[in-house]
């Protein structure tokens, strides 16, 4: 089968960014990613692209070129920009399509997502009495990993901290001003035990890739990226997951365990092996909870990691190393590209400030999205 | 509040939940097909009016709508009420102290008004309170 490579990689700086619209965003992403692999958009054979609250993807072809192309709108939550990738991973490998582009933006307003329950398949009643707010489902699960791990909460802020320390080495990166771990601690409580400095922002930005099949990778650029797999999964009975007015009662594996799994698999490659990883870090508990969930530790060896700096840009398996949702922000259909954007920098030895030492040569992505929707790639150099 | 989440039992109101006929699974609320066996065979059952603490959390700020909370915003527990031999239920908790919330702690259902209507007279919802009477 037809390996998949990145040539191209393209970025509008996430944060606010007032006046320039979520598709002038996008466009500039594109142009980037296309000026990054040598080529037009006339030469791209497909699209995939998406975002929540920015409008329809296929429209930018107003913008960047009515070639014809198929641009297919992706629409999958926090997930949309992995859904893009996996969409564009398939027509590569299947030898449907030599070349093509995915592209990831948002623009939401100030303040917490608010999400219409019908949306969902859910009664009116779930918004209108206060249980559908997606912080404090991730107070609920944290709280219960804790008990069920016997973790102690201080490390929650400590992950805060290493996200903006990161951040702040980032220039694309929306926080970049350093938080200690007593600010984050002393901040207020969003949904116990998580305060404010804990969770990330919906923001805006853009991400755009530009893929390939490998074997002719090196015409248009001389350090391709490989995507060795990539996986999506929505939730399995028995998951814990957010917008869930009941649980089963026994517990069941997470879509990111599932997802986690399976692109490790595809790719041939352990988590052991893994050199940088940017996971889904929602709030600091997510980043907690998905190190193990993705299989790169295992569950409550987490909080050793963490106070022992493995996790930390130098250490052992740095994680979230441009920043993470918490200094990025989230637009949601640009984050899941994001973490492969900063993978693909990694891998090629160009993230400056922000880059691990001795050049990584394995990368891996997570991104997780309401209602029990992940998406993961493994990527090699 | 939508009153076809309640019926009244011998004991009560309780929740109305679905029940597989084929698998055993339960919902809440009730729903038409089952998520763990894909069969069409649900019946509505009356959920259990007492279980324990799975989950909480408090929440910290007064949400957005579709939130229709009373203008005059009082932070309010949340969290997973475990029915035993059932499901867990999202509910909201009377508690809202921390320090007095503890996971596995006994709860029973209560209503309880969280808004006003146009009249000014207070709307229920459910929400779970610690069981003392153990």
């Amino acid at each position: 089968m037809t390996e998949v490579a990145i040539v191209g990689i393209g970025m509008h700086r996430f944060g606010r960014t007032d006046g320039v619209s979520g598709r002038a965003q996008a466009a500039h992403a594109a142009r980037e990613a296309l000026r990054d692999a040598g080529l037009w958009f006339s030469d791209m054979q497909f699209a995939f692209g998406g975002s929540h609250s920015a409008g329809d993807a296929d429209t930018l072809v107003s913008e960047l070129g009515l070639t014809g192309l198929p641009f297919i709108n992706v629409y999958n939550g926090c997930a949309t920009g992995g859904s893009a990738l996996i969409a564009a991973e398939a027509a590569i490998r299947s030898g449907r399509a030599d070349v093509g582009i995915v592209i990831g933006f948002d623009k939401h307003e100030r303040g917490a997502f608010n999400t219409d329950p019908a949306e969902h398949g859910i009664g009116s009643w779930y918004g209108e009495t206060g249980l559908m707010v997606t912080t404090q489902f991730f107070g609920m699960k944290i709280q219960r990993y804790l008990h069920d791990h016997g973790i102690a909460p201080d490390v929650l802020s400590l992950i805060a901290e290493k996200a903006f320390r990161n951040g702040a080495l980032n220039p694309m990166a929306w926080r970049r001003r350093e938080l200690s771990a007593a600010e984050i601690a002393a901040a207020p409580m969003i949904s116990h035990p998580l305060t404010q400095y804990m969770y990330c922002s919906p923001g805006e930005g853009a991400v755009a890739l530009v893929l390939c099949r490998a074997d002719r990778a090196r015409d248009h650029t001389g350090e391709p990226v490989f995507l060795r797999g990539a996986s999506l999964r929505s939730r399995r009975y028995g998951s814990f997951e957010v917008f869930g007015p009941w649980l089963a009662a026994e517990r069941g594996e997470s879509p990111t365990v599932d997802a986690a799994r399976d692109a490790f698999a595809r790719a041939g490659i352990a988590p052991s092996e893994v050199d940088v990883a940017q996971i889904q870090d929602t709030e600091s508990g997510a980043e907690l909870m998905h190190l193990a969930e993705t299989g790169l530790c295992a569950h409550g060896e987490q909080e050793k990691l963490i106070i022992d700096g493995a996790t930390a840009i130098g250490g052992a398996l740095p994680v979230n190393t441009d920043g993470g949702c918490l200094a990025n922000g989230e637009p949601i259909g640009a984050s899941g590209l994001r973490q492969v954007y900063e993978n693909v920098l990694q891998l090629r030895g160009a993230a400056g400030a922000h880059q691990v030492p001795d050049r990584p040569r394995v990368g891996f992505t997570h991104v997780y999205g309401a209602p029990g929707v992940s998406a993961c790639t493994v990527l090699t150099r | 509040m939508d009153d076809s989440l309640f019926t009244e039992t011998a004991d009560g109101v309780a929740l109305v939940g679905s029940r597989c006929d084929d698998c055993g699974a339960y919902t809440f609320p009730r729903q038409g097909g089952c998520p763990r066996c894909t069969g069409s065979a649900m019946v509505d059952v009356p959920l259990s009016r007492t279980g324990t603490l799975w989950t909480w959390t408090v929440q910290g700020f007064r949400p957005k709508p579709p939130y229709t909370g009373t203008a005059a915003y009082e932070p309010y527990g949340v969290g997973y009420a475990e029915l035993p031999g059932e499901l867990l239920v999202e509910t909201r908790l009377t508690e809202t102290d921390p320090a007095r919330l503890r996971i596995g702690m006994p709860l029973r259902l209560e209503l309880v008004p969280f808004a006003d209507d146009e009249q000014g007279e207070p709307v229920h919802t459910f929400a779970f309170v610690e069981d003392t009477h153990d």
